[in-house]
């Protein structure tokens, strides 16, 4: 086949989308919305890289903050949360061998999130609304700065995103505990039970050992769900918060913003926000490792029931471990800072050590592996972790936060080493081990490119911590602009890291077109024939 | 008390030390990892080390810096503390509003500085004319925001905010606003 047929029909023309079930279809185009919008967070990412070196005369200061309000939510409700919602909906009954509890539910939850994060981000670039993610109050209200319809509609895109999460935490939930028709009455309680942790904790005191009725990454993504539906309550709640100020604006009323107390709200919106980044996120990249262990090795995890202790550990942490992003707040009470903030954060310290280990350890039982692009991946992934964790745990210390909190330290080696290369290559390898399970056997394009493709992610994304972080650690902040040239060295060399990422995603996204080509690419978002609710069409 | 900018040091090698280390490890895992040889039984007690190991260091780096970092357990205690000098500052409209006189500290000497914001929630930072930071804290409105700081080393600083408060508040700064004078100095 030549370069045009290739790029029309796929790699060897393997690729039929119309052999797709609707589960793998539903799947598909969770993976492509949201690797959709993981281009728009890199170039947004590269235009920001661009202007901290010099800024652009076509993009006024406004656009630039509204660009980096928009750049982690799209990065994390648009691209993160599309592809591992999609993943889950699949992994969940694939690994219960039984049918999703409502596949309309979960197109329901694609189409809220796509729909629900185009239109923040419209509205974010037309009007500028730029009170970053952390919304300190009252800068989301604060309307000689931003414009109010500007803002209602980026509050309504961020509801209708929480809104299709709802209904995500929903499908997880029936899923596990559902009895499809036909079949013997499940127990749905004991199911729930051992998904929750429950049935863990219990045998710890148990002589006799209670069995688990779920696998260890169903557990993981039960628990991991669970800090999704508590993060959706506390985001919609202060979206209808916020909807109150705008709409009595909209009316003519001037509500006094100091109604609400600054940091107590403070306090109720990064508990909330934590819970995805000290929460959910470390939790399902350890149910994910776990399960990429197994099937990459075919072996049993080791220390499967202290793995499932620590997701346990995990899921009580990010409940109490705000407080570490409160260290610089004086009015933040001091046994708040010393108990939430250093010492229960230490735990992710340990809990994520330990999935470290376990991980490897059971890679190496297997020895010798293949290197295939799963198993890299997975290792670039384990890496980002070990990197991003101890850096964060740094700046969650009362001494050491007073000369690091708000600098670039902290978006650089902390959470986009954590985000790049520790979450999105675990993706990347999720991606790569489910693509011919999800497209019926398709042939990737190039492995060349998919080797490429994992350099630049990696080098990418630790050059670019490492030099954003070494910028830190000499004054230079976050959210700053830093007209005179004062970091160049520093930010110029983020800048070519930054590049890498973007012609390394361009590389992956190129070769997944070439496999499975422009029509299967389309095809897949047209009604499927398939009507059956089986995952795979060989399972009919 | 020792300067910022020496905990600064001690903890960009520290840090460089440990990620060289991870990636070499992980390099080599990568490569064994492909090559023959037993995947071997790890004895549990080296996985329960590693665990006491992390516990270990976990709740011994905050110990560690607490004894070490001489502002930890200023900024706990301040309260009880009695500083040299106060410095009362307002925040508002994406301005600072400092004290009339000039900020002048003598060496050794613990000065508090109150920050108070109308409006919005803010920063306020010290930094050096290189640009590193002195130190920071959060400038949250309705509440009192207060460092006490202990200067060993005479240099003029510039306040910055170290919050975003919108575009408006994107050039935040008073340069040169707070001067510490040297022992020679101060003795006269």
């Amino acid at each position: 086949m030549n370069f045009i047929q290739t790029f029309i029909h796929g790699e060897e023309g393997i690729f039929k989308s119309d052999s797709l079930t609707r589960m793998q279809k539903l799947t598909l185009r969770f993976v492509i919305v949201g690797l959709f919008y993981y281009a728009f967070a890199v170039i947004e990412g590269m235009i920001m890289r661009i202007y901290e070196i010099q800024p652009i005369p076509a993009i006024p200061t406004k656009q630039f903050f509204a660009i980096m309000t928009a750049h982690p939510l799209v990065g994390i409700f648009g691209s993160t949360y599309s592809i591992v919602f999609g993943a889950f909906l699949f992994l969940v009954p694939f690994l219960m061998k039984k049918p999703l509890w409502s596949i309309k539910l979960g197109n329901w939850t694609l189409w809220l999130i796509a729909i629900g994060t185009f239109v923040f981000w419209t509205a974010g670039f037309i009007t500028h609304y730029a009170p970053l993610y952390t919304l300190y109050w009252p800068l989301p209200a604060d309307f000689t700065q931003f414009s109010v319809i500007g803002g209602t509609f980026f509050i309504t895109g961020i509801a209708l995103v929480m809104l299709g999460t709802m209904f995500f935490v929903v499908n997880i939930f029936k899923t596990v505990s559902y009895t499809p028709e036909g079949w013997e009455k499940q127990p749905s309680g004991e199911l729930l039970k051992s998904a929750l942790g429950v049935t863990a904790f219990g045998n710890l005191f148990r002589k006799k050992k209670k069995e688990q009725l779920v696998t260890l990454p169903i557990a993981a993504i039960t628990q991991g769900t669970v800090d999704v539906a508590f993060n959706s309550v506390i985001i919609l709640f202060t979206g209808v918060l916020i909807l109150i100020y705008m709409v009595a604006a909209l009316l003519g009323f001037d509500l006094k913003s100091s109604a609400i107390d600054a940091l107590l709200y403070k306090n109720w919106f990064w508990w909330g926000l934590d819970l995805v980044a000290d929460g959910l996120v470390l939790i399902f990249v350890a149910g994910t490792w776990y399960l990429l262990a197994t099937l990459i090795t075919g072996k049993k995890l080791y220390m499967e029931n202290v793995a499932r202790i620590a997701l346990l550990v995990e899921l009580v942490v990010s409940w109490t471990v705000w407080s570490h992003h409160l260290l610089s707040d004086q009015a933040q009470p001091g046994i708040l800072k010393v108990v939430s903030g250093e010492m229960v954060t230490a735990f992710e310290l340990i809990t994520q050590g330990l999935a470290f280990f376990i991980t490897l350890y059971t890679l190496w039982s297997a020895r010798p592996l293949k290197m295939t692009n799963p198993l890299k991946f997975l290792l670039g992934g384990l890496l980002g972790f070990a990197l991003a964790v101890p850096a964060g745990i740094m700046n969650a210390d009362l001494g050491l936060n007073r000369i690091l909190h708000n600098t670039q330290w902290v978006i650089g080696p902390h959470v986009h080493v954590a985000v790049l290369v520790g979450l999105t290559m675990t993706l990347y390898s999720a991606i790569y081990f489910l693509f011919p399970i999800l497209t019926n056997g398709a042939k990737l394009y190039s492995q060349k490119l998919a080797n490429f493709h994992f350099w630049a992610q990696l080098i990418g994304g630790v050059g670019m911590g490492a030099f954003m972080g070494m910028a830190g650690l000499q004054g230079m902040l976050r959210r700053s602009l830093y007209v005179h040239g004062e970091f160049n060295t520093y930010m110029v060399l983020a800048g070519i890291c930054g590049a890498f990422l973007l012609f390394g995603f361009l590389a992956f996204f190129f070769n997944i077109v070439m496999s499975v080509g422009l029509n299967g690419a389309i095809g897949i978002f047209a009604p499927t024939k398939l009507r059956t609710t089986d995952l795979l069409p060989e399972t009919k | 008390m020792i300067d910022s900018s020496v905990v600064l040091y001690g903890q960009t090698l520290a840090y460089t030390f440990y990620c060289l280390a991870i990636l070499l490890l992980m390099g080599w895992f990568g490569y064994k990892i492909t090559r023959e040889g037993k995947g071997g039984i790890i004895k549990d007690t080296l996985f329960y080390s590693f665990v006491s190991f992390l516990i270990v260091l976990g709740v011994s780096l905050h110990i560690v810096t607490y004894h070490t970092i001489p502002w930890a357990s200023i900024d706990l205690n301040r309260a009880e503390i009695k500083s040299d000098k106060v410095f009362n500052i307002t925040v508002e409209k994406h301005h600072f509003i400092l004290p009339h006189e000039k900020m002048i500290i003598k060496c050794h000497e613990k000065a508090l500085f109150k920050v108070t914001s109308n409006d919005l929630t803010y920063g306020f930072g010290l930094f050096r004319k290189d640009n590193s930071m002195v130190l920071q804290m959060q400038v949250v409105p309705g509440h009192l925001n207060d460092i006490l700081w202990q200067f060993d080393k005479e240099g003029v600083y510039t306040i910055r905010s170290t919050e975003y408060s919108g575009p408006a508040g994107v050039d935040m700064t008073e340069k040169d606003a707070v001067v510490v004078l040297g022992e020679q100095a101060a003795l006269k």
